[in-house]
């Protein structure tokens, strides 16, 4: 399939710091692709080059195989959606809209069929005459949309455009933004922060860590197989351990931890015995009084702290019952657990291979 | 009721003593020059009054006198022409109580001539001050014809002509059409044809002025720099111009130079009437006269004040005036009212047009 | 209503009381003395009568009115340019520059006024004059063979006008381009907006209400203006302030004076609303 964007290598240093570290990824024609990681690793200096309002240190970037070297912002063949949106207050919605059209010289009568019929794509047909400070969080959020994709362009890049939303209407539009995206088959990259985002409307992720990708992958994959301690922490929740391995054997190391006990794990080969490794077991990955009579499984008996009630998302709060480590595990409300209250002794256990396992730097 | 009684001694000890600090003080509105910090020092040293100068004009003296109805200011120095007219409608000044007047040091023809022509009713309202004359200061290397108020529209000197726009041009330009406005003081519609005449050749002149100058040290200025070669002026910004560039000096015009006197006044609403008397007198001195003569070129009305005067003040006065430009020398008569409005609009005119 | 009853009460009218009696004593005694003035001219007998001859004579007198007009046009003018030149101005203080030297630069546009007018214009003058700095460099430098007075032309005193009130004009402008959102201008960028565009599209009606305001400031100072155009102008530079002036001083006709007074502030004031209806701003908002 062919490449709507590719970077190349791309650095940039502002004097010492080094915001973006020889960064290469493709994103393949009409992709949802996210650069997820925490403020400041350097994801949104990435997209503004892409845009063009930085040049890069070093590297290339390619739009649709044409290097963008040089040229500015509004001879790019990419929109971006602001954070803020930064909607034109001055403006209509459909002078908000028309904004680009009229850039590229284009006919009244075109422009006014072009801003009717994106509206209506995006769902606010009518909404023309409208102030900009008459609409809802979630319509200023859609006339942005509109406002770049009316310009059909090449790649749509995202700054965290759902951050100012309350948490209702963010669920919401994040549903929304991946079906529309679907729908008119621009190209999307997204930068955010927050996990579930980018795990929900991507096609792919990309973790970034202090100027560089850690690992891109499918959100299924980022989940269950981080190459990372950093994606393994960053990427959902996890239960962290520090040990040493024990003993190594095929794909499965035992490991010991420094409050003394002892699990097996999944391994990669690199991990002879002596190794000091972190390892990290996700609390949904926690099975709580398992069957017995498993195969590479570990078992824990822990005293439960508290319950965290979340509805669906509620957690046990234990420690094992000769240590001192908090563990948090699923507590699936299926009314199977109803009984467990603060107190209560219970065995918990996990398979083996659930748990991902690094060299500790 | 104690607290009260404290306060208000407080405030009136307070107020007492600002009184007996207060220094006896002379309000004088006077021009820039008229009043040197070496006499004022002196004056001060024997008197005990301090003397607060204002500077001013002839219309800016008028204006502000009117504006109170002659208070605010002690003593005043308008010129001697525009002091009846003024008087008869605004009542500005008190009349001059000649007694008080040490007549004995001023030259008596010039205290004759200033009584009549302050005149209103029986009373006099003014003492002669300083007297000088408005003419050409010319740079003789530049333009050693210069002789007479037509120079200042004289194409020879394009871009290099200044003048005030003020009533002495359109008086000295008057003369140099063979017209003699001061006869023409007393029929307001004759004046104010000849005036417009004097208004069409100041606007076809107009390319060739450089600047309507408004500050006297401004036009010494650009003639040092000579960047003016011929200017209208007062007489003693040429002498003193004379004394650094001996190619620049004063010119009596052909037409006659216009001869003005200022004077001293009393505004009606004055407070140290005994100050304004002690300051004429100390004045007309003849060695404090000479003093202020030697130092701004300007004569004084003093009799015995030319005992005192530097060698060069006496060598300006011959090189520049003739017997006959002296016996030639216009002197202003009182100007009658509503002639400033007619020159006003003339000189808007001129400014005005292109 | 209670709640705006209520607030009359004895501190409130301590207060107040000075305020009110300042503004009518100093401000609204003097301007219906120079009102009434302004209706009185002075018969052939010497008397004064009511009459309306002041004001006819500005519309029949054509120096009046076409001096009125002349300053009206370059005090436009003078706003315009004063807007143009302040604008690129304001922008890099408050966008371009990091925000440590913006205070210090709009402390460096604030310092020429710590000295009074006469100063800077007497300042512009040694510059400028025949045998001033800048002819003296030129001629040094070959680029003259002889001097160039550059003083005493309309173009040199709009040039001094627009520096003596620039200030007024960077101020507003700096205060409402503060409150632009930098993404906005980004967004127009990107979505392929060039400078011209993003200037009158974005900044140009978001930054209305300090045009207007610094407009406005700007105009009425330059109209009002009377040292700047006399000595920087020149022979043609005949400001309506100085006939005004000529009137009160030179001519003595207080009465013209007060009429011509009365006539700048309506005339100015009627000019002033054409813009607001022009721009379609409204006064109360463009002065908070």
């Amino acid at each position: 399939m062919a490449l709507d964007l590719s970077v190349e290598n791309v650095t940039k240093t502002f004097g010492d710091f080094t915001a973006v570290n020889e960064v290469s990824f493709a994103v393949e024609q009409g992709r949802f692709f996210s650069i997820l990681g925490p403020s400041g690793c350097g994801k949104t200096t990435l997209l503004r080059m892409i845009a063009g309002f930085i040049e890069p240190t070093a590297g290339r970037i390619l739009i649709r195989g044409n290097d963008m070297a040089n040229l500015p912002p509004n001879r790019r063949p990419v929109n971006l959606i602001f954070q803020h949106l930064a909607l034109f207050p001055m403006m209509n919605v459909a002078q908000n809209i028309a904004f680009g059209l009229q850039r590229r010289k284009e006919k009244k009568p075109e422009i006014d069929r072009k801003v009717a019929d994106i509206l209506e794509r995006v769902g606010l047909p009518g909404f023309g005459n409208k102030k900009i400070d008459q609409l809802s969080g979630g319509q200023k959020q859609r006339v942005a949309i509109a406002r770049c994709l009316v310009l059909d362009p090449a790649v749509l890049l995202l700054d965290e455009p759902l951050g100012a939303l309350d948490l209702k209407l963010r669920e919401q539009m994040k549903v929304e933004l991946k079906k529309l995206q679907a729908q008119v088959g621009t190209t999307f990259i997204y930068i955010t922060h927050d996990q579930s985002e980018a795990l929900v409307m991507s096609d792919h992720v990309a973790v970034m860590n202090n100027g560089r990708f850690e690992q891109v992958d499918t959100p299924r994959k980022l989940y269950a197989h981080p190459k990372t301690p950093f994606v393994a922490r960053f990427v959902g929740d996890n239960n962290a351990w520090k040990g040493i391995v024990a003993d190594h054997r095929e794909d499965l190391c035992t490991i010991e931890t420094t409050d003394g006990q002892i699990f097996t794990a999944g391994a990669a080969p690199d991990l002879p015995s002596g190794t000091p490794v972190a390892f990290f077991i996700r609390p949904e990955a926690i099975i709580i009084a398992p069957d017995a009579g498993l195969d590479d499984f570990n078992r824990l008996p822990v005293v439960i702290k508290s319950i965290l009630f979340d509805g669906a998302n509620s957690r046990l709060l234990a420690t094992p019952v000769d240590g001192e480590k908090e563990l948090m595990i699923a507590l699936p409300q299926n009314r199977q657990y109803d009984h467990l209250n603060a107190g209560d002794r219970v065995d918990i256990g996990w398979s083996a291979r659930s748990a991902s396992c690094f060299k500790a730097s | 009721m104690k607290k009260l009684a404290i306060v208000c001694c407080a405030v009136s000890l307070v107020f007492a003593f600002s009184l007996s600090c207060q220094a006896e003080t002379l309000e004088l509105l006077t021009w820039e020059g008229y009043a040197p910090k070496e006499l004022m020092d002196k004056f001060e040293k024997e008197t005990g009054i301090t003397v607060k100068p204002t500077y001013s004009n002839n219309e800016e003296i008028i204006a502000k006198l009117r504006a109170t109805r002659g208070a605010g200011f002690d003593l005043a120095q308008p010129s001697q022409d525009r002091i009846s007219s003024v008087q008869v409608k605004y009542k500005l000044y008190q009349p001059i109580d000649y007694s008080k007047v040490d007549a004995a040091q001023i030259v008596p023809s010039m205290l004759e001539a200033v009584k009549k022509n302050t005149m209103v009713g029986d009373k006099s309202y003014a003492v002669p001050h300083v007297y000088g004359t408005s003419g050409l200061i010319v740079n003789r290397k530049y333009a050693p014809e210069a002789s007479d108020y037509k120079d200042l529209l004289n194409p020879a000197y394009k871009g290099r002509i200044s003048y005030r726009l003020k009533r002495p041009t359109l008086i000295g330009i008057a003369y140099s059409m063979k017209q003699d406005p001061f006869v023409l003081y007393a029929n307001p519609k004759g004046y104010e044809k000849l005036m417009e005449r004097v208004g069409e050749k100041l606007i076809e002149g107009k390319g060739l002025v450089k600047n309507y100058w408004t500050n006297g040290d401004a036009l010494l200025q650009s003639m040092r720099s000579e960047e003016v070669f011929v200017a209208m002026a007062w007489d003693n910004g040429g002498w003193k111009m004379h004394a650094e560039n001996p190619d620049i000096d004063f010119v009596a015009p052909k037409s006659g130079a216009l001869g003005w006197i200022d004077t001293f006044t009393i505004p009606a609403k004055a407070k140290n009437v005994e100050a304004a008397y002690k300051w004429i007198n100390f004045m007309m001195k003849p060695e404090n006269a000479a003093v202020f003569t030697n130092k701004e070129k300007y004569a004084t009305a003093s009799a015995g004040a030319i005992d005192y005067y530097d060698a060069d003040v006496k060598a300006n006065f011959q090189r520049s005036f003739s017997k006959a430009d002296i016996d030639n020398i216009k002197w202003y008569p009182p100007v009658p009212a509503k002639l400033e409005s007619i020159e006003g609009l003339i000189l808007d005119k001129v400014k005005a047009a292109n | 209503m209670n709640a705006a009853r209520a607030r009359i009460t004895l501190p409130f009218l301590i207060f107040v009381t000075p305020v009110l009696m300042w503004l009518f004593l100093l401000i609204v005694l003097p301007h219906i003395d120079l009102l009434l003035m302004s209706f009185r001219i002075e018969d052939d007998a010497g008397a004064t009568v009511w009459s309306l001859v002041n004001y006819l004579n500005f519309f029949d007198e054509p120096v009046y009115w076409r001096t009125f007009t002349r300053t009206a046009v370059y005090a436009i003018l003078t706003t315009m340019i004063t807007f143009a030149v302040s604008l690129p101005v304001a922008f890099y203080i408050t966008k371009v520059v990091s925000p440590r030297f913006s205070g210090f630069l709009s402390l460096l546009l604030l310092m020429p006024f710590w000295v009074s007018e006469l100063v800077r214009v007497y300042g512009w003058m040694i510059l400028l004059r025949e045998s001033g700095v800048i002819n003296h460099f030129l001629l040094k430098a070959g680029l003259l063979q002889r001097p160039v007075e550059m003083l005493y032309n309309d173009v040199t005193m709009v040039m001094g006008l627009v520096y003596t009130s620039m200030l007024f004009m960077v101020v507003p402008l700096i205060s409402v381009l503060e409150s632009l959102d930098d993404s906005l201008i980004e967004a127009a960028y990107d979505l392929g907006g060039n400078v011209f565009s993003i200037v009158t599209r974005i900044i140009i009606p978001h930054a209305m209400p300090g045009i207007v305001s610094g407009g406005i400031v700007v105009f009425m100072l330059t109209l009002g203006n009377y040292l700047t155009p006399n000595l920087i102008g020149g022979k043609n530079s005949l400001w309506f302030t100085e006939q005004i002036y000529n009137q009160f001083i030179a001519s003595f006709n207080w009465n013209q004076g007060a009429a011509f007074g009365f006539l700048l502030l309506i005339l100015s004031s009627s000019i002033i609303w054409i813009g607001l209806k022009l721009t379609r701003q409204k006064l109360s908002q463009v002065v908070q």
